[in-house]
This record gives C-alpha cells, sequence and structure tokens, in this order.
C-alpha cells in the first residue's frame, strides 16, 4: 500500500525561508497532516505545525497546500494525482512565525472589537423561550471552526496589508450576522457597525470566502448579502435617510 | 538572562470549557485572573465534545430531576464516585446550562421553545442539551465570547481591556512553583519563541483535560498529554484512581489516519445499532445483572423505546460506555469483527437521509471526508479508542482545592473522584461548568484571605535549568520515538483489558523509558520547536503512565474503566478503596484511602436491594454514614 510521495515544504521565519523537497512515506487514507507528521517525527524534528483535533473540528492546521487554503486534516493525500508533488506553505494573509505557523493574532484583536452579545437585562436563567427555526439562522454561523481560511483568502486583505485596520474580514462579518439574527440579543445597529467599523462595504461579495470554509458555512449568501441589503435599503434610501434624520431612528 | 515576568490573584492553566467558566468566576470576583492557553484560544479538547451537557432540567421528561441524575451518575460509576461531588453536579448542572444561555449560547429547541434534550447511554431520562453534534464547541464559544465581553467592559471601565482578564495563547507551564509550602506562580516557556515566562500568583487553578496522548489509539488531540496531573503530582498533590481509563465504545477504525477519532454516542442514542460480522444484534448478550431491570433484552421491546420510553426498556446499545466498549471487544476478539477490526454502527436503516444529516451533521461530514463512507446509506466501522480519564486530582469537592497543596485547585477531566469508574456521557460537559465554577469561586475566596505569595529567585533558576537542559545534550534520545515506545506499551499492557503480569511488565518498561527520557536531546533552535515542546509533554505523560500501571495493578478487580482478565467482576471491598498517587521526586508511590461513604440522605434515594449489589452487608447495615 505504502508508496513515496513528494513533498515540497516552505521552511524558513519572518526573515527567510524557502521551499524544500522531501520524500515520504504515505499510505492509503492518509492526510496531508498525516504525513507532515511523518516528516516531522523522522527527518525534522523541529518542523513547526500546528494542529489539535486532526478531526476537522478544531480549525488549527490551516494551511496553503498547492497555492488552495486548506484544513490539511481533512486534506485527503489520494485527492491528488499519484506522482503529484504536494506543496504546502503557511497562510499568506499572515505573517509568518517559522515554517507552517503564522502568527494569526489580528483574528484574536478583531473578535474583542466587535461587540458582545447583549440580553434583555431581566432575561432570567432558564426563562428563555425560542424556535427552532428561529434559532438555526445563528447557529448557521456558530458552526464556525475559526480556522481562517476564510480570512486567509478574502482578497480584501490578503494583498493589502494596509486594510487590515479597517475590515474585520469574513469571519467577523458571520459573527455580527449571528448575534444580529440571535432572538435575544438587543443590541441596536450591529448592521450600521459593520459598516461603518468593521469594514462590511469593502467586501464585493467574490464569495472566495463560502467557497474554503470547512464548514460550508454560506457566509456571503447568508450572512454578509443579507447585510449589505438592510445596509443599502436604510442607509442609502433617500425616503428612509431622511425618516431617520427627522426621528431619529436608526433601525439597523 | 531577564525573563518576562507577569503577576496576578489567579493564573488558570488550560483554556477548556472548566479553565475559562474558573476564569469568569475568579474575575467576576474582582480579581486579575491570567488564562494559559497551550494551543492558540478556543481550540481546546471541549469542541471535541458532540453529544450534548447532561442536566436534569427535565425540558423533555418532567419525571427528571437531580436525584434521577445523582443515580444514574453513581451507577454508572459503579459507586465509586465520590458521592459529594456527583451531588453537587446534579444539583448545580441545570443553573450552569441556563447560565449559558443568558450569556448567548444557542441550544436546539423543543416544540415549547424550551432547551431540548436528548438520550444518553446510561441517562434514565432524555437529559443532554445539545447543539446538533457539536455541544462542546458551542460551549467553548460561549466561554471564549464571555471572557470578550468582561474585557469589553474593562475596556470602558478602565480604558484597557486586558487589565483584569488575559489570554496567554501558545503558552506551557513546565513547573507550579511554592514558598513556604504554598502555591507561589508557575513557570513556562512561549511556545512560538521559546522565551521562559514567569507566573508569580498565590492560586492556581488546574485545568488542563485529559491524558489520552499517553495512549496509541485515542480520541484527545496533541493537547492531552496528563500536563496537570504531572504538575499536580511534582507540586506535592495526589492523584485518585489513576486506573480508570474510559475507553469510548465508537472511534473510527478505518482508515489507519483517522483511527480513534470519536464517533458520537447521539449516533446511538438517535438509534444506531451495533452489529458484527454475521449480522447480529450482539448488545443484548452483554447486559449485565444490575442493569436488567432497565435494559431491553430483545428486539422488539428496544425498537418500541424510541416510540414509547414510559412502558419499554432501553437498548442495550444504551448501556454505559464501559460495557458497550467491553462486548465490542469481545465480538472482535472472537472473530466476529469487521475487516477492519471493528464492529458495524448503523444508523442508516432507523432514519431519513435528511433526518441524519440534521441531527448528526459533523459525523456524516467526518466519515464522508475522511473514510469515504456515506452514513446516510451504509454503516460505520467503530471501535474502542481511549477518550477519558476518570482518575485525577484529589480535591476537595465543594472547592475544587486540591488536597495538601494550598492555593492549589483543580477542574474538569483533570480532577478526580466525580465519575467514579466509569464517566457518563454527557457528564463532562457540566463538571467543566460546575467545578469550573467552583474552582474559581474558590481560588478567588483562597487569595483574598490569604494574600500574595511571592517567588524566590532559587525556584526560577531550578526551573529555568530544566527548559534549558534538552538543547545542552547531544546525540541523546529522540522525544518521538520514546513517546512511540510509551504509546505502544501503554497500548498492549495497560489498554482496555489487563492482567498482573502485563502490569508489570508496563511498569518496568514505563521506568526504563524514564530513565532514558532524562537524556532527550533537541535539535533546532527555540523557536516553535515541537521536538522540544514534546519533550516536556512526554516527562509529563510517563508521570501519568507510571501512576495509571501501579494503581492498576493494585486494583484487584474489574470494575468500569478497569478490566481485569485475572480478576473479573466487580469486587464489593474494592468499592471503598480509592487509590491515591504520590510523586517523591524519583518514582509514583501508589496507596489505599477509605472512600467515603455515603450519608443517610443520598443512601435513601436508593432501592436497598439495588445497593446490596455495591455494597458488603455491613455497609447497607449501616445505612449511610450519619
Amino acid at each position: 500500500m505504502a508508496r513515496k510521495l513528494n513533498l515540497r515544504i516552505w521552511r524558513g521565519d519572518s526573515d527567510s525561508g524557502e521551499l524544500k523537497d522531501v520524500q515520504v512515506e504515505v499510505n492509503e487514507g492518509e492526510v496531508v497532516l498525516d504525513v507532515i507528521h511523518r516528516v516531522q517525527a523522522t527527518q525534522m524534528g523541529d518542523l513547526a505545525v500546528r494542529w489539535n483535533c486532526k478531526a476537522g473540528k478544531c480549525g488549527s492546521c490551516s494551511m496553503e497546500i498547492n497555492g488552495k487554503p486548506r484544513l490539511a486534516c481533512m486534506t485527503q493525500v489520494a485527492s491528488y494525482p499519484e506522482g503529484e508533488t504536494i506543496t504546502v506553505t503557511p497562510l499568506r494573509a499572515f505573517p509568518v512565525i517559522k515554517d507552517l505557523v503564522t502568527d494569526v493574532s489580528f483574528n484574536y484583536k478583531k473578535a474583542m472589537e466587535i461587540p458582545a452579545y447583549a440580553p434583555p437585562a431581566d432575561l432570567a436563567p432558564g426563562d428563555a423561550r425560542m424556535q427552532q427555526v428561529d434559532v438555526e439562522r445563528s447557529q448557521e454561523f456558530r458552526k464556525c471552526i475559526e480556522c481562517f481560511l476564510c480570512q486567509d483568502v478574502c482578497h480584501v486583505v490578503r494583498d493589502h496589508e494596509e486594510n487590515k485596520k479597517s475590515f474585520a474580514g469574513p469571519r467577523f462579518f458571520i459573527r455580527i450576522a449571528e448575534l444580529d439574527m440571535h432572538p435575544l440579543d438587543i443590541l441596536k445597529n450591529r448592521k450600521k457597525t459593520a459598516q461603518e467599523e468593521h469594514g462590511l462595504g469593502m467586501c464585493n461579495i467574490t464569495k472566495c470566502c463560502t467557497e474554503v470554509c470547512p464548514e460550508h458555512i454560506r457566509i456571503t449568501d447568508n450572512a454578509i448579502i443579507p447585510m449589505k441589503e438592510r445596509v443599502v435599503d436604510i442607509k442609502y434610501d433617500p425616503a428612509r435617510w431622511l425618516g431617520s434624520k427627522i426621528r431619529k431612528r436608526e433601525g439597523l | 538572562m531577564t525573563i518576562e515576568r507577569h503577576n496576578y490573584d489567579v493564573l488558570i492553566i488550560g483554556a477548556g470549557g472548566a479553565g475559562l467558566r474558573a476564569a469568569v468566576e475568579a474575575r467576576e470576583a474582582g480579581l486579575r485572573v491570567a488564562i494559559i492557553c497551550k494551543s492558540l484560544f478556543g481550540k481546546a479538547h471541549t469542541v471535541m465534545a458532540e453529544g450534548g451537557a447532561a442536566a436534569s432540567m427535565g425540558n423533555v421528561n418532567d419525571n427528571d430531576n437531580w436525584m434521577v441524575h445523582f443515580r444514574d451518575t453513581m451507577r454508572g460509576g459503579k459507586f465509586l464516585n465520590h458521592y459529594r461531588m456527583a451531588e453537587l453536579h446534579a444539583k448545580e448542572a441545570p443553573d450552569r446550562i441556563w447560565e449559558l444561555e443568558v450569556w448567548g449560547a444557542l441550544f436546539d429547541r423543543t416544540k415549547e421553545g424550551k432547551i431540548s434534550q436528548r438520550n444518553f447511554g446510561g441517562h434514565e431520562y432524555p437529559r443532554l442539551a445539545h447543539v446538533g453534534d457539536r455541544t462542546g464547541l458551542e460551549l467553548i464559544r460561549t466561554m471564549q465570547q464571555r471572557i470578550v465581553a468582561l474585557q469589553q467592559q474593562d475596556g470602558r471601565d478602565f480604558g484597557d481591556m486586558e487589565c483584569n482578564i488575559k489570554v496567554f495563547a501558545e503558552l506551557t507551564i513546565i513547573d507550579i512553583l511554592k514558598e513556604n509550602g504554598k502555591v507561589s506562580g508557575a513557570y513556562g516557556y512561549w511556545r512560538e519563541t521559546g522565551a521562559e515566562v514567569l507566573f508569580e500568583a498565590p492560586a492556581v487553578v488546574i485545568a488542563t483535560g485529559g491524558v489520552g496522548k499517553t495512549f496509541k489509539i485515542t480520541s484527545n488531540s496533541w493537547e492531552g498529554t496528563g500536563d496537570g496531573h504531572a504538575l499536580a503530582l511534582k507540586a506535592g498533590a495526589n492523584l485518585v484512581d489513576m486506573e480508570f481509563l474510559q475507553f469510548h465504545p465508537t472511534g473510527m477504525v478505518w482508515p489507519p489516519s483517522v483511527r480513534g477519532i470519536l464517533v458520537t454516542e447521539s449516533v446511538r442514542g438517535e438509534g444506531g445499532v451495533l452489529t458484527n460480522n454475521v449480522g447480529e444484534r450482539f448488545m443484548f448478550k452483554y447486559i449485565p445483572e444490575v442493569f436488567k431491570k432497565m435494559y431491553a433484552d430483545n428486539e422488539e421491546e428496544a425498537d418500541r423505546w424510541y416510540e414509547d420510553q414510559d412502558n419499554n426498556r432501553r437498548p442495550p446499545e444504551l448501556l454505559p460506555r464501559d460495557e458497550v466498549a467491553r462486548a465490542i471487544n469481545t465480538e472482535v476478539k472472537a472473530g466476529r469483527g469487521t475487516e477492519h477490526g471493528g464492529v458495524f454502527l448503523d444508523v442508516s436503516k432507523r432514519l431519513s437521509a435528511e433526518v441524519i444529516k440534521k441531527r448528526l451533521p459533523s459525523m456524516w461530514h467526518q466519515f464522508y471526508e475522511l473514510a469515504g463512507v456515506d452514513i446516510t446509506k451504509e454503516p460505520m466501522e467503530v471501535g474502542p479508542t481511549c477518550h477519558y480519564v476518570m482518575g485525577g486530582v484529589e480535591v476537595e469537592p465543594d472547592t475544587a482545592a486540591a488536597v495538601g497543596v494550598p492555593g492549589l485547585f483543580a477542574a474538569g477531566e483533570v480532577a478526580g473522584g466525580m465519575h467514579g469508574s466509569n464517566r457518563l456521557g454527557g457528564n463532562s460537559l457540566t463538571d467543566l461548568l460546575v467545578f469550573g465554577r467552583r474552582a474559581g469561586a474558590a481560588a478567588a475566596q483562597y487569595v483574598k484571605n490569604s494574600g500574595k505569595n511571592p517567588v524566590s529567585e532559587a525556584a526560577i533558576t531550578a526551573a529555568a535549568a530544566k527548559i534549558q537542559a534538552p538543547f545542552d545534550r547531544e546525540g541523546g534520545e529522540n522525544s518521538y520515538s520514546l513517546h512511540a515506545e510509551l504509546q505502544e506499551i501503554t497500548h498492549n499492557l495497560v489498554g482496555i483489558i489487563r492482567t498482573g503480569a502485563e502490569l508489570q511488565s508496563a511498569i518496568e518498561k514505563i521506568a526504563d523509558i524514564r530513565k532514558r527520557s532524562a537524556n532527550v536531546s533537541v535539535s533546532g533552535g527555540r523557536k516553535f520547536n515541537p521536538g522540544f515542546h514534546l519533550a516536556f509533554d512526554l516527562d509529563n505523560m510517563l508521570l501519568v503512565a507510571e501512576s495509571t500501571a501501579k494503581s492498576a495493578i493494585a486494583r484487584e478487580e474489574s470494575r468500569g474503566g478497569h478490566t481485569r482478565d485475572d480478576f473479573p467482576g466487580m469486587n464489593n471491598k474494592w468499592r471503598q478503596v480509592n487509590h491515591i498517587s504520590s510523586f517523591d521526586g524519583t518514582k509514583v508511590n501508589v496507596r489505599e484511602q477509605v472512600l467515603p461513604m455515603l450519608p443517610k440522605e443520598l443512601f435513601d434515594l436508593f432501592d436497598v436491594h439495588e445497593l446490596e449489589k455495591y455494597m458488603t452487608p455491613e455497609e447497607i447495615a449501616k445505612g449511610g454514614s450519619n
């Protein structure tokens, strides 16, 4: 069963690095993370790679495989033609720490900037009543495993470091949408701050984020577009705009 | 060399459910809290919990209450549980779930709009609050976001979001420090840079989870290396009943690269049946005497139960995990296993494809992507996998304070006692919340009473020397190979079925690896170097394995997650005994300690004839401790 695989691994740190070719044994059913671990245990003891659950549930082993953002634990070696070299490189949108490990702290900073869930002050434990159909909309977004592949692939930041300051990225647009659609959340203006503070307007819905999402969350269709539509509807409709000025109603 | 120093009131080691719940409680008590996270924030093993969180809210069957839950927990643990922990857990679990909802969790709902509850092995009523099959992820995200909410409040109040609660991600603690017999802090290194860090804190909460990586086939991630168990031992605390390991009956068995990955018990809760290679639904043969009244002995009744739970007994697929794991093991050994050494688990015959994808979405996904199996059409191949350690740090039940070490607390999987000899599915997520909260509160109270306890230079120098040592050695042992050797030994000799001779040989072999591990050398530098990280994790796993093997050889009976081929069957005398592991600096020592007896009010919750199956006539005659 075992065969030899040509694996090309990016090795280096924030100063410099290069692709190194290795030959490694691969067995039936193995995923890319398995062969990286084999290289680590037998050829490169200090090869840096993040991973945790190895079951597609924690979102740690994000990297680029043949240039595509993927989870290494969910990528079968057999999905590439036999004889083809597989190239693994670190996520491009984030600064490299070492080898396949990048500094993803950008995402944790953004997480701290999204206004937290705000339930009604008088919500007593055990009193909440919600229908399944109403929780399901937010539940889709709460499936997110924070692998940050959507953040990595998004061209708004992938090639434009300067945009990072004003752009939270798809992962946090679904977080805002999740709270906005949460049946108990009472904080107003989530869509407005998404537009004005978190860069929702910079997204031009190319759907790359949806394509790479390992949880198959429909980021663009179910979170970004509905929020954009509401923003346009209220912010740029002249009659609604005038109404909001006269009656001081926000309603976003 | 100047080292990075931090000063906090409470230091939490571990950022899973228990650690985060403790952090929230200590912060809300007004203290400054640091959370140490071995991987990135939000990746803790808690995310792997699939089935749900057990709490007797009674939303689906209103006969449920804390007393029923308490009874189920004690039965599941074969009465080796610390009664007080099981009692606190059963009483407080519903409040902890409702509290999550106030913090934004979105559980699946009943028709009336309440939190839905599902059936699970060993639970008399539908009791598990759940979100599809990703309940652990929901719990972690909710706690993670609760911490962010508290940080945002601090940002508004003090102008610095991280002034009172800060997460230190990708940092490993190698030693808990003590001065004057009390906790003074902890010492570790940043995984990213290898740079050393000192935390000064008079209270430390250990919430590091499990030990699965000690074994070859496990559902645990790389983080489950028993760090907290080992830190506690080295700090002078005790471990209780380390012989009890839960082998989850259903892990994936094929392909080899996914061997051990968990297949949630919800598959059986939702109607999945277990069959062998001749198509026999074999669990009916394995209903133990103590469970005969509660479990159906024929297919017709078992099938009716899914529709009418009041008038039928439960299907035997829903027996506690230890029973199911042993049954599968026996079937495979008798040659009735699948091609790849498992048995079949089939949910496709009872549920429609649509329902399966809705109720078990991540299972469908996992099998489809990793094994090429469509579980809506064909059966899964499953077999036992090392999943959970019942043993752990000996604690005071009410405060989660580690016995013998002032200032040290432990909660979650790393703490022992709550689950006795076998944990029921669903009891772990509520265990985290109930005792995480208690540990946080007690740590805060301790700090308010005791004040600071500065770290001495001598303690720092000693800890720093340990970190440098593997870099100074050349041509020594490879930590990856030693780890593989250890896993082979535990798998073969300390696994699901044990014998005295095998355990003796395991103890000798583990001691040999321990000796060689003192000579581990590391290639490359300090910067994000997994070989260097593993050198320290390996030390911890060796201590855990030694404690497990020595406790296992001492317990001459079979109970829960400890099965001795040479001593089959439970022995009521052994039910009165806990095994206490301590560390003398060179080796682990195990001694017997008497398990506290149930007080009368809890004793009286059981039918005395049931207790007779577990207790000696003298204990029955006493009728409780008071």
